[in-house]
């Protein structure tokens, strides 16, 4: 099957005043991928996610999503994607279900805040408010809200930074089923076990450049190929997987 | 795919910022508690901040209908212990804000009130003159169905309606209601909104910027409508606050509340602009206030104020409101009466969202 790109992104510039925040970053992502931009803090993922989702102004380059540029269809565009930012709030005072029929309202799509927090599991969360939710379940609802308009692409901004490994774990299937049901994510994360895991294609950004686009497995193969080995020896498990076999693969709230 | 609806997308929003205002302890306290705290508390005290002193002069008729009709008014509170010569001193210093001595004539009229004001208290003197107009007036006016009038006095300005100190308060309050709502409510919002980055996720879905501030300035009007609704009635129906033409009134202060309300509110959008984070919003939002609050003729007339303290007063909007607003209830003034208000009002509106335009930051 011939991959088609969703998101196509030609030479992205993005300066900040006299401060190059993305220099000339060009990739494209893949129609039902999981699509994950690996990268050091200030390196321009968050930056380059951000004029992806027309919510910041380019200073030059071409970035098409879905086939629309993002010069003249920004509308159109918010319409097809959904948006998670990084250490977003949502309206004080409000409840689960509250919020998902303000962004029902603000969207202009017909959906039952059960049916969406069906989709997260939160169903039994729809009366509390947002601010008391977990580091879990807040990224969980975070991602509910980017579902409600049926989005053909949506993008999470570190959706697992802070979260517990039972939470990560449990949110990798959440992206995972999303992925399934035929929706191209686009992942930030900090985390390469996760990146390792959960992504189809990774590209590495720093310094506002893509230092290397790839499959994680290709990138690793490559690395062994050249000769790099780990210090120390590679064991058959790791730390983590001690923690989540002491402690249960059972996500629990809280 | 169905069209977008931006109107949809507003009522969303005005519903979700309802919902949140209503939930919010500090907005219903200030729009709703304090101001009938502030009316229960005054309305209670008759006013004692009206309330006139006057002598009774010792050759005066106290037997007679007047003398009695005085008594019974709780703004005028009657000095009798006094002697005519400490009553003098006192009246000099302002101690007493009149004295009175109602002769009991041989022919028409009946009775003649003599009143010895004093320029020590012109304030209260102004208060008794209209008290007494306004008594006289009722009284007068019983006397005719009969023969002749009862009594006259001097002065010959009648007002036809009791002025109440709740007449007074109620529209101080109302625009305190709204001074308040208009200003913190808006500036809390907006600043924690952005800094929440709740409004950069909204601009992740197709809504346009103005539904965003239509949507909380619907909100936000309607929360202040539903708040000067029951503060008119409950001054109406608990402490006799007079609505000249009934629901018209009524009518025309909530659209007076309106207009000031969105004045206000651009006072919020500067200070949510101008303010770094939300501990700076509460400072910012008194220096707005305080002084309208204290100087506008919130809880006594400006016309109390030294000269130079009037001329401040008469720059504030809310001193035009609460005029606009006193013309309306009291006088049964309508819009079309308050123009010179409005003016001024309108031209606040043009300084303040020219201002709001520069200031306001939406990321």
């Amino acid at each position: 099957m011939v991959k088609q790109p969703i998101i196509t992104v030609k030479n992205l510039v993005k300066n900040y005043g006299d401060f190059a925040a993305v220099k000339g970053i060009s990739f494209e992502v893949y129609e039902g991928e999981i699509f994950g931009l690996l990268g050091p803090n200030g390196a321009g993922k968050t930056t380059t996610l951000e004029v992806i989702e027309t919510l910041r102004d380019k200073t030059s380059g071409e970035v098409t999503v879905d086939g629309l540029s993002i010069d003249k269809d920004a509308d159109k565009i918010k319409q097809r994607i959904g948006v998670q930012l990084q250490a977003a709030g949502y309206y004080p005072n409000l409840n689960l279900s509250e919020l998902i029929k303000l962004f029902c309202g603000l969207y202009g799509i017909d959906k039952t805040p059960t049916e969406m927090l069906e989709k997260v599991a939160l169903t039994d969360k729809a009366k509390a408010k947002y601010k008391d939710l977990s580091g879990g379940q807040k990224q969980r609802f975070s991602i509910a809200t980017t579902l409600i308009n049926n989005p053909k692409i949506i993008f999470l901004d570190e959706p697992t930074t802070g979260l517990d490994p039972q939470a990560r774990r449990n949110l990798w299937d959440l992206i995972r089923e999303i992925r399934d049901s035929g929706t191209t994510v686009v992942i930030t994360t900090h985390y390469m076990d996760e990146a390792e895991e959960l992504c189809d294609r990774v590209a590495f950004v720093d310094g506002g450049h893509i230092v290397g686009i790839d499959t994680p497995n290709h990138f690793i193969d490559e690395l062994v190929a050249s000769g790099f080995e780990r210090k120390k020896e590679v064991k058959l498990a790791n730390l983590e997987d001690v923690f989540i076999n002491l402690t249960g693969k059972e996500w629990r709230e809280g | 795919m169905t069209k977008y609806s931006n109107t949809r997308a507003t009522l969303a929003i005005a519903v979700a910022s309802f919902r949140s205002i209503i939930r919010s302890p500090s907005a219903v306290v200030f729009s709703l508690a304090f101001p009938l705290i502030f009316i229960v508390v005054f309305a209670n005290i008759g006013g004692s901040g009206v309330t006139v002193d006057v002598g009774v002069a010792k050759t005066c008729d106290t037997v007679g209908p007047v003398y009695q009709v005085l008594k019974n008014i709780k703004v005028i509170h009657l000095i009798t212990k006094e002697s005519s010569k400490e009553m003098a001193s006192n009246l000099s210093k302002g101690n007493i804000d009149a004295v009175i001595n109602i002769q009991k004539n041989n022919g028409q009229p009946p009775y003649t009130l003599n009143v010895q004001y004093t320029d020590a208290s012109q304030q209260k003197g102004g208060v008794l003159k209209s008290v007494l107009n306004s008594v006289f007036y009722q009284l007068n006016s019983r006397g005719n169905t009969t023969v002749q009038p009862v009594a006259n006095i001097q002065e010959t300005t009648v007002k036809g309606r009791e002025y109440k100190y709740i007449d007074f308060i109620l529209p101080g309050m109302l625009g305190f209601s709204l001074l308040s709502s208009g200003v913190f409510g808006t500036a809390f919002v907006f600043l924690s909104l952005r800094l929440t980055l709740v409004i950069k996720r909204f601009f992740a879905t197709p809504v346009k910027r103005y539904s965003i501030v239509l949507g909380e300035a619907i909100a936000r009007l309607v929360f202040s409508w539903i708040g000067a609704l029951f503060i008119i009635l409950v001054g109406h129906y608990f402490f006799g606050f007079t609505l000249v033409h009934g629901i018209t009134t009524v009518a025309n202060m909530l659209v007076l509340s309106a207009i000031g309300l969105i004045i206000f509110m651009g006072f919020g959008f500067i200070i949510s602009g101008v303010a770094k984070n939300e501990s700076t919003v509460p400072p910012l939002s008194n220096i707005i206030t305080m002084p309208q609050f204290l100087l506008s003729g919130t809880f006594f007339a400006t016309t109390a104020f030294p000269q130079w303290l009037q001329s401040l007063s008469n720059i504030l909007p809310l001193t035009y409101l609460n005029k606009a607003m006193r013309e309306v209830a009291f006088e049964g003034a309508g819009l079309g009466d308050v123009t010179h208000e409005l003016l001024i009002l309108g031209i606040w509106f043009i300084i303040i969202y020219a201002v709001a335009v520069k200031t306001f930051k939406w990321e």
